[in-house]
């Protein structure tokens, strides 16, 4: 009825047990064993519940391929990991696994009920009755659906793990250290070249772990691979991913197989450059295809070798063999040797090779020729079995308590495949295998089709003399697909391969169909009358086997998911109580709160200060570009809007950059320092993209021109004092600048010194009062704030943040370019037309301003939004309307781009983008918000000193 | 990840490192304002999708900074070829 513990054999240490619990009871193994191998031992049998039907179910293989033992481990809080295969998990002292999908108990499932109305879930089930009504879905059936099928919990707490990761580079990687991979390794050992052997199991050998013949030959060869300096091996190592140039992802697992939980990475993601790889993962057996065919009990012969030989266990006192293939022979005759009593050897062949009739004899096996399993008795594991002469067609019954199946062979080609290297069918053996490499690559051994394993026959299921309608026979045991749900898929139309796995869902399961895809494609094959490769062959992506999100993300999580940047200043404002925001990876003050404030409190303390006397404002994050070279003048005149060459020395100019199609890209104020020298600033955001872009038009359509670029962002700190006591904060400190209006005029640049630092001065202002910006090299940054901050208490100076710095502006009615534009809005839309320099012959978008869809009436321009209660504030993105009275759907002519309150006019502003809007000035429109719809009056975007005499005193 | 050879470094690195600027060989007009609104619609937006070998520009951003023609073939992803820009299409 049950596996149990052989008396001799395996490579497990007798001499160390291990207690381990699974759903909750204790058992015992022993160092060396799988979970699978231990709980067998211990006589388990029911492993899991399946996808769909919860019908129970056991291990069927005993590697990577396992579709149905998928068991949660639970390390404590934060450390739970579901799906993971009973055959790969290490046992440990402490070690908690849980089977998945299944309430109240494994044994006890209630949507086992699923099971009994088996015939109302065919394939497309889902598709097919869940249509209507539509408001159901995301309400009643996705949920219980998703309650109902499901595979383990996902972990809710935080991951407390750490991940590593590392690259790695060789001239040869070997992946799978089976035989082959051991002997493609030891025939490159003695080259200089760097060679990395990796496998996915905790020792080397594939195999040849199940093969005790073979294990003098593995000591012998695994030492002198541990002894190579050239030769790096990596055991519990999953090559997962095989990407472009031989590139090659792993992760290797660290500690999940030692029972003490430490801060020592879990697990370690290697990026592995290639020179050569050899792909040595070996082939997996393939099950049959009958009634029956999922009972706990039944598995694979390889499977039930791998368990005695490996790990010294029985799958069951007298199991059967049914083969269509030599090596299940083999197999059970190893499980003889081993003391295992067989109780009958079923092959669907009616003949076989004499040799293997001799040893089955000799060792007093029944054997059944052209016979097939059609039935198995038992539901948590095997009792008997009907088999039936595929002749007569008489059915007997046959005493075993396991059922072993030997299905052929199938070459793993799976990481061949992400490297599009192209696959051939091959008849004989009823499998595709490696054709052209696409990369520097090769197959070795039987993922090549290269195997001793003997001969076959190549079927699509077993002969049943049953209703082939009233059988489960299954394909894919964990998406529980029925050879049934292909033939129906194949009825309803479905002929090409990728579409009958989609509507069936066979080989979509987190096993990617590794035991089954074959098998479908057969059955597929038979029912369209087609031969196999006509049919087509799903892709295999990567990962080869699930990995964690863990080991993909490594350390980018958290804190260090991306890069923050902060300036030289960012840590006084820290300790100054400020409240940051990021914009384009910088970390900026936006507000600083006073005790008590609020954000709105704050934001109109300190816009008022700027008003009424002077603020202080970190702008280091500024783009700064350093234009230098004799057709710098000429160069800027080509990319932006406006004339540069007229600009003299120590002037700065707005500029307005275009795209070549028109649209806003970015602006800035820029200064000359020089004939030949420009100091640039761009959006904080744009810096990198106009860079790149400048950098594209010089080097690739105007290399003429003797021009250099420099980035120089991060060389300055840059400190903006505003407001009309600014000049009076700074005169005292400042050495070589004439501050005076007459020498020193709003839109200018002087360089000097500040506080004994040299500095670029520029009169500019961005919240339309008098303004400065003080440029240092950036060291200085925190040091000259701190002196400005001092000097000005006497004006109690009030450092502002990016959102006071918001309001200021856009009281002025000056846009940000990604806010107030969207890349739609030429300089026209936004009311800048008087920065395009009407008489220049050219300049990066010029042409596309008389494009037909440009010079169109209709397009959304920007304009000014009072609203009629002073009161509300607009949401920014709201939607506007001409008619509120329309019928639903309304038509949107705008959406409000900026909202503020603002506190120096007492009301509301903001500015919005609307079709047509340049010619609505003081008309009405209106923006439906939830509960209420709003009314504004279309105005012009300045909305205080519009004159702009606040600017040049 | 692709290795790609910069023809400015002359050395094959890593694709994280360059950024792909579309279509090689399309000059900008020399004269924009004497083109038809039908030339300069073309030379804004149309653009070739071919199946097979592909002439892209692509920028060594994080590492010399050049600009750079290359062949690619859209369905393998392999680079047949990278050259200078400015140089004759291959």
């Amino acid at each position: 009825m049950s596996g149990f513990r052989l008396e001799t054999g395996g490579r497990i240490d007798r001499g160390q047990p291990v207690t381990f619990s699974f759903d909750g009871k204790t058992y015992t193994g022993f160092a060396g064993d799988s979970l699978a191998s231990a709980l067998l031992a211990n006589g388990v049998m029911l492993f899991g519940r399946s996808f769909k039907y919860h019908r129970p179910r056991g291990l069927v293989a005993a590697g990577s391929e396992e579709p149905n033992a998928l068991i949660s481990v639970d390390r404590g809080p934060g450390r739970f990991t579901p799906n993971l295969r009973a055959t790969g998990v290490e046992i440990h002292d402490g070690l908690k696994a849980f089977s998945q999908n299944r309430w109240p108990s494994l044994a006890m499932d209630f949507g086992a009920i699923n099971d009994r109305l088996g015939m109302f879930f065919p394939a497309g089930f889902y598709n097919k009755t869940f249509m209507w009504p539509r408001s159901f879905w995301d309400r009643v059936y996705e949920p219980a659906i998703r309650k109902m099928a499901g595979l383990g919990d996902a972990p809710t707490a935080e991951d407390p793990d750490v991940y590593a990761s590392t690259y790695a580079h060789c001239d040869l990687l070997i992946i799978g250290a089976g035989p082959a991979g051991i002997d493609a390794a030891l025939g490159a050992m003695d080259t200089n070249k760097r060679i990395v052997l990796i496998d996915e199991q905790d020792e080397l050998g594939g195999g040849a772990l199940a093969d005790p013949a073979l294990w003098p030959w593995l000591e012998r060869s695994v030492k002198a691979l541990a002894n190579a300096a050239n030769v790096t091996i990596l055991t519990r190592t999953t090559a997962f991913g095989y990407y472009h140039d031989n590139f090659i992802g792993a992760v290797q697992r660290l500690t999940d197989q030692s029972p003490e939980i430490t801060d020592s990475p879990r697990e370690k993601l290697w990026r592995i450059r290639a020179g050569e790889v050899v792909l040595a993962q070996g082939a997996i057996e393939r099950p049959l295809v009958f009634d029956g065919n999922d009972t706990p009990g039944v598995m694979l012969s390889s499977a039930a070798k791998v368990y005695a030989n490996r790990y010294g266990v029985a799958v069951g006192k007298a199991p059967a063999l049914m083969a269509s293939h030599d090596s299940g022979w083999h197999d059970v005759f190893a499980l003889a040797k081993a003391g295992i009593s067989i109780s009958a050897i079923i092959d669907v062949r009616d003949s076989v090779d004499s040799a293997l009739m001799r040893e089955a004899d000799r060792m007093g096996i029944p054997v059944y020729l052209n016979h097939a399993v059609v039935g198995v008795r038992g539901r948590h594991g095997v009792s008997s079995i009907d088999i039936c002469n595929s002749g007569d067609q008489r059915v007997h019954r046959v005493q075993a308590d396991a059922l072993l199946m030997a299905g052929g062979w199938t070459p793993s080609v799976h990481l061949w495949s992400h490297s599009k290297g192209s696959l051939k069918w091959r008849d004989d053996l009823g499998a595709y295998v490696p054709d052209v490499p696409n990369e520097n690559v090769q197959c070795v051994g039987a993922c090549a089709g290269d195997w001793d394993f003997g001969t076959g026959a190549v079927i699509d299921m077993l002969p049943t003399p049953k209703d082939q309608s009233r059988i489960k026979a299954f394909v894919d045991f964990q998406n529980d697909v029925t050879a049934k749900d292909i033939k129906l898929a194949v009825r309803e139309g479905f002929r090409s391969i990728e579409h009958i796995k989609r509507y069936t869902t066979n080989g979509m399961a987190t096993d990617q169909g590794k035991t089954s895809n074959l098998n479908g494609l057969q059955i597929a094959s038979s029912a369209l009358h087609k031969p196999v490769p006509e049919i087509g062959l799903t892709s295999f992506r990567p990962p080869y086997t699930p990995q964690t999100f863990g080991a993909l993300a490594g350390h980018a999580k958290g804190a260090l998911f991306q890069p923050t940047r902060t300036t030289n200043i960012d840590s006084w404002a820290q300790a100054h109580g400020a409240v940051f925001e990021l914009v384009a990876q910088w970390r900026r003050a936006r507000y600083f709160p006073k005790s008590g404030e609020d954000m709105h409190a704050a934001v109109n303390r300190e816009c008022v200060a700027v008003r009424s006397s002077v603020g202080i404002f970190d702008a280091s994050t500024l783009g700064k570009i350093e234009v230098v070279g004799p057709d710098a003048a000429e160069f800027l005149n080509r990319m932006y809007t406006n004339p540069w060459k007229a600009l003299e020395p120590g002037r700065c100019r707005y500029g307005l950059l275009l795209k070549e199609d028109g649209f806003i890209t970015d602006d800035g104020v820029s200064a000359r320092l020089a004939p030949d020298r420009f100091h640039l600033t761009t959006t904080t955001g744009g810096a990198a993209r106009v860079l790149n872009m400048m950098e594209d038009y010089l080097q690739t359509e105007w290399p003429d021109l003797d021009v250099w670029l420099t980035s120089t962002t991060e060389q300055y700190a840059v400190i903006a004092l505003q407001g009309p006591n600014a000049r009076k904060v700074l005169e005292p400190l400042v050495e070589g600048i004439d501050l005076s209006a007459e020498a020193f005029p709003h839109m200018a640049i002087r360089e000097g010194r500040i506080c004994g630092v040299e500095t670029r001065l520029f009169r500019v202002s961005f919240t339309g009062e008098l303004g400065f910006e003080i440029n240092v090299p950036t060291a200085y940054g925190r040091a000259i704030w701190e002196q400005l901050m001092a000097q000005g208490a006497q004006y109690d100076i009030t450092p502002y943040g990016t959102e006071a710095m918001h309001v200021l502006r856009a009281e002025k009615g000056f846009i940000i370019v990604g806010q107030d534009t969207d890349g739609t809005i030429t300089p026209f839309d936004a009311g800048l037309d008087w920065a395009v320099g009407k008489k220049k012959p050219d300049f990066v978008g010029k042409r596309s301003m008389t494009r037909p869809d440009i010079v169109a009436p209709g397009r959304k321009q920007l304009v000014g939004l009072l609203t009629d209660d002073p009161n509300v504030v607009l949401e920014e993105g709201a939607q506007i309307v001409a008619d509120p009275k329309q019928p639903i759907p309304m038509t949107m002519i705008g959406h409000v781009t900026s909202s503020y309150w603002s506190e120096t006019l007492g009301r509301s502003i903001a500015m919005a983008l609307v079709a047509g809007g340049h010619d609505m000035t003081g008309g009405t429109l209106y923006i439906p918000m939830p509960g209420k719809t709003h009314t504004a009056k279309v105005s012009g975007v300045v909305f205080y000193d519009s004159e702009g005499a606040r600017l040049h005193v | 990840m692709i290795l790609i050879h910069c023809p400015y470094c002359d050395e094959k690195r890593p694709e994280i490192e360059f950024a792909n600027a579309g279509q090689a060989h399309i000059a900008r007009p020399l004269d924009p304002s004497g083109q038809s609104d039908a030339e300069w619609e073309t030379y804004l937006f149309i653009r070739a999708n071919p199946r097979g070998r592909h002439h892209e520009r692509w920028r060594h951003v994080h590492g010399c900074g050049r600009f750079f023609n290359a062949v690619r073939d859209t369905v393998t992803d392999k680079f047949e070829t990278t050259y200078k820009a400015g140089e004759p299409r291959r």
